[in-house]
């Protein structure tokens, strides 16, 4: 064991014949934050998708902890996982979507509860507990019963968070968590993650918001045409781009 | 005088139409239930089933959708008993409508599924959830709302299907009345109260919808 939280060796990804991802290699390390940045349809959200198997991926491999993700060899043969095997290692990962994906007939505490009672098996008032708990993280206490149609974009993508985060996952992945926000409410949720990310927690997130990737980041990927095109530390990579690609992209991206 | 006359030819015939409401309520309610619980599994294995068992049932729904009810209940009352399944009227007519019934629900149950956004599942995947509990606690709930109307709709039309049982034989309200009316020969009168009655249970069951749809709603 390399003693890496995440391993990811030359992962290729195919969706018929065109291939999104052409061999990623990337490590992260307990309590690290990592912002995954790059043009639209560079791989990154795919990537991401991967280390929770919602995408499966034709090769390369996926350890969280040292454990391999999705895919087992034996005799030289690669087998998918069985599907229970594979719900329990998506536990291991937490993720918040651009869509939120709250589910509309549950309210907020609900919403956090689900997996609490039926993944981690948790009693209903334990359960109710930790909801609580974690709602009041994410200042939305008050708002425990609310469903999420009554709920602004904001408060939603915070709930959204605090039901990953309630499963206390080993690695949480962020998914464009603002894209679909009305600007005037990226910053509740940015605050969020940055409190996540002081308390420890280690985070993989693919955003646009290059102002935040800077300040948050212990180290940027770029990600280009399905290949890491630089990666370090943020204050290097956004005044001193190795690549042209990267310098073309930071032009093109709004800093501010 | 004639409405006079009318109501005297009802009272002495209520039990007759009792029972032919009883024969009518008690087709609808099982070719209802039956039909909606083959239909649920019509859905699933429409929406999630692996290919060849999708094409066998998408065959099936098909089949049965394209054929006219009634085609339908003569087939399974006079062709079964040639292959020598033996039903008497009322149970070849509740299979028909049973078997009428269940490719529509499997329809409106493979509707409601696939207008989920995919978001849903995904995010019940991330959080650990296996199949069947995504399905129990994210998808069944949601798509029980979204079927809802749809599937009132269909048991109304069974309601109205379960007339044609009225041609192999089966005493159920239309066939009464029909009796009726060759006795008395009021028959603009014994068909208007019997359409009225039809109306009652169709609205009944409407009515029924109205409030499970209430009672699942999710406030906004």
């Amino acid at each position: 064991m390399s003693g890496n939280l995440l391993e990811i060796r030359d992962l290729h990804k195919r969706y018929g014949a065109t291939e999104v991802l052409k061999g990623v290699d990337c490590t992260m390390r307990q309590g690290d934050v990592i912002s995954i940045i790059g043009s639209s349809g560079s791989g990154k959200t795919t990537m991401l998708r991967c280390i929770n198997m919602l995408e499966d991926f034709q090769g390369g491999t996926i350890r969280i902890d040292g454990e391999e993700i999705g895919y087992e060899t034996a005799g030289g043969v690669r087998r998918r996982k069985k599907e229970t095997e594979i719900a329990r290692q998506r536990a291991m990962t937490g993720m918040a979507f651009q869509q939120f994906n709250l589910f509309p007939h549950l309210s907020a505490a609900r919403n956090i509860m689900l997996g609490l009672v039926k993944v981690k098996r948790m009693g209903r008032d334990e359960a109710r507990a930790v909801a609580e708990k974690w709602l009041e993280r994410v200042g939305l206490r008050d708002r425990a019963d609310r469903f999420p149609g009554q709920l602004s974009g904001g408060q939603q993508q915070r709930v959204a968070i605090a039901r990953a985060i309630a499963m206390n996952p080993k690695l949480m992945l962020f998914d464009e968590v603002t894209s679909a926000l009305d600007p005037e409410l990226v910053s509740e949720v940015l605050q969020v993650i940055k409190d996540l990310a002081r308390d420890g927690m280690s985070m993989l997130l693919v955003t646009h918001e290059m102002r935040f990737a800077y300040e948050v980041s212990s180290r940027v990927i770029f990600m280009n045409q399905g290949r890491i095109g630089e990666e370090g530390d943020p204050r290097e990579m956004f005044h001193k781009p190795q690549t042209e690609r990267l310098a073309e992209f930071l032009k093109t991206s709004t800093f501010n | 005088m004639e409405l006079l006359a009318f109501f005297d030819q009802l009272w002495l015939a209520r039990l007759p139409i009792l029972k032919g409401v009883g024969v009518t309520v008690s087709i609808s309610l099982l070719a209802i239930c039956a039909g909606s619980v083959l239909g649920l599994g019509v859905g699933l294995a429409l929406t999630y089933g692996v290919r060849p068992v999708r094409w066998l049932v998408r065959a099936y729904t098909d089949f049965i959708r394209g054929t006219p009810v009634l085609v339908l209940v003569l087939a399974s009352y006079y062709v079964l008993s040639g292959v020598g399944l033996d039903l008497g009227p009322f149970q070849a007519g509740v299979l028909a409508l049973a078997v009428f019934c269940s490719s529509h629900v499997g329809e409106i149950v493979r509707g409601a599924l696939q207008s989920i956004p995919k978001g849903q599942s995904e995010a019940a995947k991330a959080i650990g959830l296996t199949f069947s509990q995504t399905f129990t606690s994210v998808l069944a709930p949601q798509a029980l709302r979204l079927a809802l109307p749809a599937w009132v709709n269909t048991a109304a039309e069974m309601v109205k299907a379960s007339t044609l049982l009225s041609i192999i034989g089966v005493a159920e309200l239309l066939l009464r009345t029909q009796e009726l009316i060759s006795r008395t020969f009021l028959s603009l009168e014994f068909y208007f109260f019997a359409g009225f009655l039809y109306f009652v249970i169709n609205y009944g069951i409407e009515r029924f919808g109205k409030y499970v749809e209430r009672k699942t709603s999710t406030p906004s």
